[in-house]
C-alpha cells in the first residue's frame, strides 16, 4: 500500500484533484459561516433588523424569512457539494488510483 | 451466540414492560391507553428487528459498523434519528411557545453543523476511519495517549448527554403515559441495553430508522393538520399566534436569549463546530461502504433534518395559535399549560387530531428517547471496549470475540448506568448540562479530528497537551460560570461571566495544540509529521479504507 502512496503523491492529477476539493469545501464552508454568523450577530448587535415586519400586511418579520432562508440555504450547499463530488471528483479520483494500481 | 439467550431476551423486555403497564394502570387515573398501545407496537417490531440482528452480529466490525452495509439513504434516516433528540420536537416547540422567535433560534443554529460536516469531514472521515473518531486521530499518532484523551473526552460527552436524555425521559414519560418515573427508567434501560448489547449497530440502526420515519410522518401530519386551519396560509397561522400571544408582535421578534455578543459568538461556536464533531453522530459514517455513501448519508440527513427544523417554524407557532388559553390544556389550578411548556407539542398534537394523534405522537416521543439513548449507549460502548479495552489495556492483542464481549458487557453497564443516573437526578433542572458535551465535543473531537486530518505538523505530544488543558478548562469554565457557580451553587458572582465557554475553551485546546506540535522535536513527532503523506493520499482516494464485509 506504501509505495501505491507514493505514486499517486507523484502524480500532478492527484494534486489538482485535492487542491480543487478543498478550494470548495473551504469555499462552501465560508458562505455557511458567513450566513450563519452573520445571523448570530443580528440577533445579538442588531435584533431591530431582525424585528422589522415585511410589509404592511403581514405579521411575517424579517428575522423568520431569514431563519428559514438559513436552513434551506444550508440544504442546497449541501446537495451542491455532494453533486459536484459525486458527478466530476469521483470519476477523477478513480482514474487516478486506477492507473496507479494498474501500473504497479 | 447463544440462542437461548437471544429468545429469551425480548421476552424479558417484554415482560418488564407488560408488567409496568399493568401496574401504571392499576395504579393511575391518567393513563395514555393510545399511547401505550403504539409504544407496545414499536417495542414487538424493534425487539422482532433486534431478535434478527442479533443473528447477524459476529464480529467487532458487526457490532460497531453493520459490516459497513448500510445504504446511504438508510444512514441518513438514521442519522436523522440520532440527532433528532425529543428536545427538537418538544423542547423548541416549548421555546417557540414561552418565548416566539428566540426559540426558533434553536432551529437555525444547530443546523449549521451539517453543511461544515459535510464539506470538512464527511469524505475524510470515512476514508480514513474504521469503528471510532479515535481509530483516525491513531493512524499516525501514538496509540495509547491518543485513545485516553478521546475515551475519557467521550465517556464524559456521553454520561452528559446521557442524564438530559434520561431526566427528560421520565419526567415526559410520566406526563405523557401516566407511567411512574423510576418505571420508565427501567422501561428505556431494558430496551436499550436489549438492543445494543444483543442487536449491535444493526439494531440501532433500525431502531433509529424507523423512529426517524415515526417522528417525521408525525410532525408533518401536525404542520399539514395546523396550516390547513388556515386554508394553508402562512400568513394567517403567524397572524393568529400574534393576536394569542401575551407578548404579541414581540413573538416575531428576537428577545434577550442571546444577553451580549460574546455569548453568542460562542453559543454560534459550541452549536456549530462542536455538533459537526458528536461521536455518536460521526461513527454512523463507518456503518456505510465508501466515502460516496457516506456523503450520500450527509445529504440525505441534511435533508431531512433541515426538513424537520422547518416544521418546528409552523408547529411552535402552532402551539400558541391553539394551545395557548385553551381551557382544555391549561391547568385548573394554577392556570398555566398542563404539564408545563414541554408538553405544547403534544397538546397541539391533541387538538389537531384527538386522541388517536396525541397517542401517537407521545409514543413517538418514547421511541425518540430511546432511539438516541441507543446510540449514545454505542458510542460509549466502542469508546470502552475498542478505545479503552482493545487498545489501551490490551495494546490491540485482544481477539474479536474478546472485543465483542467487553461490548455487550459495556453496553449493559451504561445503561444501568443511566437509570441509576436518572433516578439520582430527578426533579433537578438539568436542561444546563447540555451545554456540557456541545462544549466538549467542539473543544476536544473537532479541533483533534480537524487537526489530524488537515495539518501536517500536529504530533501526539501536541494534541495530548492541548486536548487535556482544554478538556480541564472546558469544565472548570462551566463549573465557575454564571450557570453552575451562581444559579445552582448560590455563590453571588460567577468567577466566569460567560455562560458559553466554548469559544474560550476551543481557543485554549486549538493553540495548545498548535504550539506544543511546533515545539516537538521529538523522534516520535518527526515520524508523524513524515506519516502525513500516506494519511493525505489515503483520506483524498479512499485507497486502502476499511470496506464492507461480506457475510
Amino acid at each position: 500500500m506504501q509505495h501505491l502512496y507514493e505514486r499517486i503523491d507523484r502524480d500532478p492529477r492527484f494534486h489538482a484533484l485535492a487542491r480543487r476539493r478543498s478550494l470548495l469545501g473551504w469555499g462552501l464552508s465560508a458562505a455557511v459561516l458567513v450566513a450563519y454568523y452573520a445571523f448570530i450577530l443580528a440577533i445579538a448587535f442588531a435584533p431591530g433588523l431582525l424585528a422589522m415586519p415585511l410589509g404592511p400586511d403581514t405579521v411575517l418579520t424579517v428575522g423568520i424569512i431569514a431563519g428559514l432562508a438559513v436552513i434551506v440555504m444550508s440544504v442546497a450547499l449541501t446537495g451542491v457539494y455532494v453533486w459536484r463530488a459525486n458527478r466530476t471528483f469521483d470519476g477523477l479520483n478513480a482514474a487516478i488510483v486506477g492507473d496507479a494500481t494498474r501500473d504497479a | 451466540m447463544n440462542k437461548t439467550l437471544l429468545t429469551g431476551a425480548p421476552l424479558i423486555g417484554m415482560g418488564a414492560s407488560l408488567g409496568a403497564f399493568a401496574n401504571a394502570a392499576g395504579a393511575m387515573a391518567g393513563v395514555n391507553l393510545n399511547a401505550i398501545g403504539m409504544f407496545f407496537v414499536f417495542v414487538i417490531i424493534s425487539l422482532g428487528i433486534t431478535w434478527w440482528a442479533a443473528g447477524r452480529t459476529k464480529s467487532t466490525s458487526d457490532f460497531y459498523t453493520a459490516g459497513g452495509q448500510i445504504s446511504g439513504f438508510q444512514n441518513g434516516l438514521a442519522i436523522t434519528g440520532d440527532w433528532c433528540s425529543s428536545a427538537a420536537l418538544m423542547g423548541i416547540a416549548a421555546l417557540i411557545y414561552s418565548t416566539g422567535f428566540d426559540g426558533l433560534i434553536y432551529s437555525v443554529v444547530p443546523f449549521g453543523a451539517w453543511p461544515l460536516m459535510m464539506f470538512l469531514l464527511a469524505d475524510r472521515l470515512r476514508n480514513l476511519g474504521k469503528y471510532t473518531i479515535a481509530d483516525i486521530v491513531s493512524l499516525r499518532m501514538a496509540r495509547v495517549p491518543i485513545r485516553s484523551l478521546i475515551a475519557t473526552a467521550g465517556l464524559a460527552f456521553v454520561i452528559g448527554y446521557l442524564i438530559v436524555q434520561m431526566v427528560g425521559a421520565g419526567t415526559l414519560i410520566s406526563n405523557l403515559f401516566g407511567l411512574n418515573y423510576e418505571v420508565a427508567q427501567v422501561i428505556i434501560g431494558v430496551l436499550i441495553v436489549v438492543y445494543v448489547a444483543f442487536g449491535g449497530m444493526i439494531a440501532t440502526t433500525y431502531v433509529q430508522l424507523i423512529k426517524a420515519v415515526l417522528l417525521l410522518s408525525g410532525a408533518t401530519f401536525i404542520t399539514v393538520a395546523v396550516l390547513a386551519k388556515f386554508g394553508f396560509s402562512i400568513d394567517g397561522l403567524y397572524a393568529a399566534a400574534v393576536a394569542k400571544h401575551p407578548t404579541k408582535e414581540a413573538v416575531m421578534q428576537p428577545g434577550g436569549l442571546l444577553p451580549d455578543p460574546i455569548n453568542a459568538i460562542s453559543c454560534g461556536v459550541m452549536l456549530l463546530f462542536g455538533g459537526a464533531a458528536m461521536p455518536h453522530v460521526l461513527m454512523r459514517f463507518f456503518t456505510v461502504p465508501d466515502a460516496k455513501q457516506a456523503r450520500l448519508s450527509v445529504a440525505w440527513a441534511a435533508t431531512f433534518i433541515g426538513y424537520f427544523y422547518l416544521l418546528t417554524f409552523f408547529i411552535g407557532y402552532g402551539a400558541v395559535a391553539f394551545v395557548m388559553d385553551d381551557p382544555k390544556f391549561m391547568d385548573e389550578v394554577t392556570g398555566a399549560i398542563r404539564g408545563g411548556p414541554n408538553m405544547a407539542a403534544i397538546h397541539l398534537a391533541e387538538a389537531m387530531g384527538g386522541d388517536l394523534l396525541l397517542g401517537f405522537i407521545s409514543a413517538v416521543a418514547f421511541a425518540t428517547i430511546v432511539a438516541v439513548v441507543a446510540g449514545l449507549t454505542i458510542a460509549g460502548a466502542s469508546a470502552i471496549s475498542h478505545d479503552l479495552y482493545a487498545n489501551v489495556l490490551r495494546h490491540g492483542q485482544a481477539t474479536d470475540a474478546e472485543v465483542v464481549k467487553v461490548s455487550r458487557i459495556a453496553a449493559i453497564g451504561l445503561g444501568a448506568l443511566g437509570v441509576a443516573l436518572g433516578i439520582a437526578f430527578k426533579d433537578q433542572n438539568i436542561a444546563y448540562l447540555i451545554v456540557l458535551p456541545f462544549t466538549i465535543s467542539s473543544t476536544v473531537f473537532f479541533p483533534v479530528l480537524f487537526l489530524a486530518m488537515y495539518w501536517r505538523r500536529l504530533t501526539t505530544t501536541g494534541i495530548i497537551t492541548g486536548g487535556w488543558i482544554g478538556l480541564a478548562s472546558a469544565i472548570v469554565m462551566l463549573v465557575v460560570g454564571p450557570t453552575i457557580w451562581k444559579d445552582i451553587l448560590g455563590n453571588p458572582e460567577p468567577l466566569f461571566p460567560y455562560k458559553y465557554p466554548a469559544l474560550f475553551s476551543m481557543a485554549i485546546s486549538f493553540g495548545t495544540m498548535v504550539i506544543v506540535s511546533l515545539l516537538d522535536g521529538s523522534e516520535r513527532g518527526k515520524r508523524e509529521v513524515a506519516l502525513f503523506d500516506d494519511q493525505f493520499v489515503r483520506s483524498q482516494t479512499g485507497l486502502g479504507a476499511e470496506g464492507a464485509t461480506q457475510h
